[in-house]
């Protein structure tokens, strides 16, 4: 789950961490007086889950509370990447001396949080990867030790030659690594870190990524959650507890096990058809699941004919066959049901649906032509 | 034989008076595997019913469990909040190998679990698997024994029904399986493609590798290069997620294609750069596993 930028630097104020001052507003005359209130000049960011809002015209600088709103007014309302935006951060304007990239996130190979700094921040770090990778300083940290005193300060000498910066910059690092930890992220930056013309280092950005296995047990942290972020049907397949994501085509999939439904999307392109969604029913077959699968999926419009393919393990055919009678009996589908189900009690699930006028399939790639066919 | 576990490996369960725990230690019991004991804090002295009427005793920790049965080998069904805990327990009790089913586990406690269990010498597989399945021995984890069949074909996957998908193939085209191991769907997971490639290797039964990939990461690019370095045996690939969409994570928390890398089309060029054959479809892995070996 990411957070927005205002919501991860109220996270880095919790650590103890410089952060430039700032304020969310909903409507550009709130904007207008927040900038008043840091003396007229400020700087417009919209709040919204993607990166390139700076390219993309959603950040911009005021230099008269008027101006302040008038960006507020061109930025609320704006789409970025699809995703519309309905809040600014509103933050006085720093007297920037340097740029620093500081970057945090749980790296698979080494199975522990890596730190990566660069003196090139303030740009996008990936570019700096690919061009100048010896710029990007990196660090590996035991998690039973953390983040020790002078692994935060070697790191920080590598942004800073003044010690007095070097001194604060590791602190801010050791910060970061708080973060992470504190607030059961997978992911924590800041670009840029900045120091001052007066000598302050502090974060004027924050990018930060919860891991979606540790919301359970950090409600303040799951309360963050934007619900304007998020579409109905996102929405509905995590309140059922299914692995649910949008797509363009309109082969609507229910498969059991993430491979398999991965599988089953490529299976759909392989023989000319456009997957409508990926959709993972999970391990357990409770038929309530089955139904809501085939709610959200039959809210898409683009959906032509809605293919089910089921290899029962621990899913039991017979309650997935429970669960598609059930859907049938409550929803008004409007288009075909093709079914593959085969796996633990598959005879047993074949007459369930017999009994409803269905029919099952027993391959995959029998389920899937059809299904391509009847989508036209 | 067999990689990792045999009939004789002395399985403990952990969680075994759960929900998910109870089902499975009766399923792999009737199996055939040696489930020798059960773990439930506060549950201590009591016998868990398995099938035919036969008893396994449960302890209240994994170090009794350890000292009183011998148990060498762990299954952990427990829920998230408390499962890399599980799995540090069974390191710390000297369990050389520990399969954790659970799904769902906080990445930061999965990052303390597998540096304890690296430093006891225990091997992790998972978690976020089903498991693995030796035919005719014994199964630890979740994969149904129906559709396995003994015979020379090694199978490592990181998904779970896809590994059904291609096993069931297998074993309708009458080719049996050594070992079908799942190393889970997670980011961090403690057995990796290689891991399992080199026991296949040192393994005289098996004739012939499927390896079952899938979107995020760089595993499968580091198997296919192990493969064509060390292993002199077929092997036959796989790869799920060719239509993922970039930057989206697609069920396993591990399977989401970061910028530009982990790819299914950068996979399926690694595996086929160093001699691994590419099924299209899951239904053609067992043709070319069949081929194969008729050469």
């Amino acid at each position: 789950m990411n957070l927005h930028e205002y919501q991860a630097k109220e996270l880095f104020r919790a650590a103890g961490m410089a952060v430039n001052p700032g304020e969310v507003a909903r409507d550009p005359g709130a904007a207008r007086a927040l900038a008043q209130s840091y003396g007229g000049s400020a700087v417009v960011k919209a709040q919204v889950h993607s990166g390139g809002r700076g390219k993309a015209g959603g950040v911009r600088l005021a230099h008269s509370p008027a101006e302040a709103e008038r960006h507020a007014g061109a930025i609320l309302g704006m789409t970025i990447n699809g995703l519309v935006v309905h809040e600014v951060l509103v933050s006085p304007i720093e007297s920037i001396e340097s740029e620093a990239y500081v970057g945090v996130l749980v790296d698979r190979e080494g199975q522990c949080p890596v730190f990566m700094v660069s003196a090139e921040g303030g740009v996008d770090i990936e570019e700096v990867a690919a061009t100048n990778p010896a710029a990007i300083h990196r660090l590996r940290v035991d998690p039973r030790y953390g983040l020790l005193a002078h692994q935060a300060y070697g790191l920080a000498t590598r942004l800073y030659s003044d010690s007095g910066l070097a001194r604060q910059g590791a602190r801010v690092i050791s910060q970061l690594y708080d973060v992470l930890v504190d607030n059961g992220a997978s992911m924590a930056e800041i670009n840029p870190l900045i120091s001052t013309t007066e000598g302050q280092v502090k974060a004027i950005d924050a990018k930060v990524s919860i891991d979606d296995n540790e919301l359970f047990r950090r409600p303040t942290i799951a309360a963050l959650r934007d619900p304007g972020s998020e579409s109905p049907a996102d929405l509905q397949a995590r309140e059922a507890g299914l692995s649910f994501v949008k797509l363009d085509g309109n082969v609507g999939c229910c498969v059991n096990g993430a491979g398999l439904a991965m599988a089953t999307m490529d299976l759909v392109k392989y023989y000319g058809g456009e997957p409508a969604n990926f959709l993972d029913i999970g391990g357990s077959s409770n038929p309530d699941k089955v139904v809501a699968a085939l709610e959200i999926i039959t809210s898409d419009p683009g959906v032509k004919v809605i293919l089910f393919n089921i290899f029962g393990g621990i899913t039991r055919c017979d309650d997935v066959a429970n669960g598609i009678v059930e859907a049938v009996r409550r929803i008004d589908m409007g288009v075909p049901l093709v079914i593959r189900l085969t796996g633990t009690n598959e005879e047993l699930a074949r007459e369930i649906l017999a009994g409803a006028g269905l029919a099952a399939v027993a391959s995959m790639d029998e389920v899937v032509e059809q299904a391509v066919r009847l989508a036209g | 034989m067999s990689i990792f576990v045999d009939g004789n490996s002395r399985v403990v369960v952990q969680g075994i008076t759960g929900r998910d725990g109870s089902f499975h230690t009766r399923q792999m019991m009737a199996y055939g595997t040696r489930v020798v004991a059960g773990v439930t804090p506060g549950k201590g002295g009591r016998d868990f019913e398995g099938p035919e009427g036969r008893e396994v005793p449960i302890f209240d920790t994994v170090a009794d469990a350890v000292a009183e049965t011998g148990a060498d080998s762990a299954v952990v069904y427990v829920p998230p909040a408390f499962a890399a805990g599980a799995i540090m327990e069974a390191a710390d009790a000297g369990v050389g190998f520990i399969v954790c089913v659970t799904e769902g586990i906080p990445v930061l406690d999965m990052t303390r679990a597998h540096a304890l269990a690296r430093d006891r010498g225990s091997r992790v597989l998972g978690p976020n698997c089903p498991g693995i399945i030796c035919p005719g021995k014994t199964t630890l984890g979740i994969i149904p024994g129906r559709m396995v069949t003994p015979g020379p074909v090694g199978l490592v996957s990181r998904s779970g029904t896809l590994t059904y998908e291609a096993v069931h193939h297998l074993t309708r085209d009458g080719l049996g399986q050594t070992t079908c191991v799942g190393i889970g769907g997670d980011p961090l997971i403690g057995t990796s493609f290689v891991d399992c490639l080199a026991a296949f290797a040192e393994d005289a039964d098996t004739e012939a590798v499927v390896l079952i990939g899938e979107i995020g990461g760089t595993a499968e690019q580091e198997a296919a290069a192990w493969v064509s370095a060390n292993l002199d045996i077929p092997v036959v690939g796989f790869i799920a997620g060719r239509t993922a969409p970039p930057g989206t994570r697609m069920g396993h928390a591990g399977a989401i294609i970061s910028g530009s890398s982990g790819t299914a089309a950068e996979k399926t060029q690694a595996f086929e750069d160093n001699g691994i054959q590419v099924a299209k479809r899951p239904v053609e892995i067992s043709a070319l596993v069949g081929a194969a070996l008729a050469r």
